[in-house]
């Protein structure tokens, strides 16, 4: 008899728990970006969330007509987080790959990506034939698959939590090389102070790569968020967050 | 939520090459924290302040600040001087596997030589005097008595230590190292099926606990077979 109490009152107290919090979900879209992939998403002096990520986010909020949040969780459990509904968007400049889609849904895409090598000024590679060479990239993301795919011979493979950390040890030459997004590693080279020594190495590729929002399967969400990228595409918005970052045109 | 156990399958011969990296990492980092351990736990008993000073600094120095913080020290931290990078120290530096060994080891050693020390600061006075009583010089009191009853007194401590090392050498996985948390992470990363992935991790860990906690019951029954019973009592000082 007792035990069925108890667990009557539990079913009420979770259900009233359950109703508060969907309740609340209606009034608030909770975003979340990575907060270490600068100038895409990264955590300012203030500790806030900035990049062209986030101001895509506001913008795109703006239009919607809704309150939102913008929180931070590490890369490889962004998808993890947005399946057990921790938020309920990722824009994180995530690529739309087909191993992705089996878990999400995409948006249209908002920007176009590619992937590029990087390395010492000076020294030049055979980009076919990096064996031998120790080859870095950020875990679990485009760059990472791609080395998995292609080179698995005779390079070493070296997987870091951030791209931060990826640098670092092309910095300390533990890597000899690193493959990664084209446009973060342009914004590193430019503003890091330390890309003086280093350099691109062939041309970039995988330039099919498109970056969109994630949100769960068959979430509305997701139409919501194709008609505010329009808008914003359509009234100048999104150019004018473009040019904060890049001098050219990154859709 | 719909789970598909079929990929710990296919994913399982790399998740056991991970296993085996993780378990060469905790057996090297207890075996030479242990060696490490000893003097150190020795010269923390000394009454000479001159020679527990240090290793005091040491063990609070180790113990007081998170393994994570002390692995990136070595890993990035260290990288990042010219001078390391050009000393003979960088072969060994560079490797993250001895990167992990050397903070592992550093972190190990502040713990056990406390577990250690503690063990021999618990054999009653009772026997040191019957030591000095018979004669024997403090190198035989160390080698002939204090140091075997220690060990029987140290073991479900230590064992306790080689578990919390098992769990702790987790981090390897942030510089790289692809232990059976990194391997863990690195199929995730591919298959996104983290509750799989990871709850086969932790089936691994809890049988590799399971098989250092059977070991050490062995050698405590071995050890201590003169006190007659399973558990040791431990005598009170006073």
């Amino acid at each position: 008899m007792k035990l069925k109490k108890i667990a009557l009152g539990s079913a009420v107290l979770l259900s009233a728990a359950v109703s508060s919090f969907s309740a609340q979900a209606a009034d608030t879209i909770k975003i979340a970006t990575e907060g270490a992939w600068a100038p895409f998403n990264y955590i300012d002096d203030n500790g806030k969330p900035q990049g062209f990520d986030v101001d895509i986010a506001w913008a795109l909020c703006e239009k919607m007509d809704v309150e939102c949040k913008v929180v931070t969780q590490d890369w490889d459990g962004l998808i993890p987080g947005l399946k057990v509904r921790k938020y309920d968007a990722i824009i994180a400049s995530m690529s739309i790959t087909e191993e992705r889609l089996r878990q999400v849904d995409f948006t249209n895409k908002y920007y176009s990506g590619g992937l590029r090598f990087l390395a010492p000024k000076g020294k030049s590679f055979d980009l076919d034939n990096l064996d031998g060479k120790v080859i870095g990239a950020q875990r679990a993301t485009l760059a990472a698959q791609y080395l998995e795919d292609n080179y698995t011979g005779n390079a070493t493979l070296k997987f870091y939590d951030t791209q931060d950390s990826v640098y670092l040890d092309l910095l300390s030459g533990r890597l000899d090389i690193v493959l990664s997004d084209e446009l973060p590693t342009y914004d590193w080279l430019k503003t890091s102070g330390n890309g003086g020594d280093f350099e691109f190495k062939g041309e970039s590729f995988k330039k099919e790569d498109e970056i969109g929002i994630a949100v769960r399967k068959g979430d509305k969400l997701k139409e919501k968020f194709n008609t505010a990228l329009e808008e914003i595409l359509a009234d100048g918005t999104y150019e004018k967050i473009n040019a904060k970052y890049f001098p050219f045109s990154i859709y | 939520m719909d789970l598909d156990f079929s990929v710990v399958i296919e994913y399982f011969p790399r998740l056991l090459t991970g296993m085996w990296t993780t378990i060469e990492l905790v057996i090297l980092s207890i075996v030479l924290g242990a060696i490490v351990a000893l003097p150190l736990a020795l010269a923390r008993i000394s009454k000479n302040r001159w020679i527990s000073s240090l290793p005091f600094a040491y063990i609070f120095f180790f113990r007081g600040t998170p393994l994570l913080v002390q692995i990136f020290l070595v890993y990035y931290g260290a990288s990042q001087f010219e001078a390391v990078r050009e000393s003979f120290l960088w072969p060994v530096l560079r490797e993250p596997f001895w990167c992990a060994i050397i903070a592992f080891t550093l972190n190990t050693s502040a713990y056990t030589a406390e577990i250690f020390r503690g063990a021999i600061q618990a054999i009653p006075e009772g026997e040191v005097e019957a030591c000095k009583v018979v004669g024997m010089t403090k190198t035989q009191m160390y080698r002939r008595v204090l140091l075997p009853r220690a060990f029987g007194i140290v073991l479900p401590a230590y064992g306790n230590e080689i578990i919390l090392m098992l769990k702790a050498s987790a981090l390897a996985s942030t510089i790289t190292l692809l232990d059976l948390t990194g391997m863990a992470r690195t199929i995730i990363a591919r298959t996104y099926t983290p509750i799989e992935i990871f709850v086969a991790a932790g089936v691994i860990y809890l049988a590799i606990s399971m098989v250092v906690i059977y070991i050490f019951r062995l050698v405590e029954k071995r050890q201590n077979r003169y006190l007659g019973s399973l558990s040791i009592k431990v005598p009170d000082k006073g």
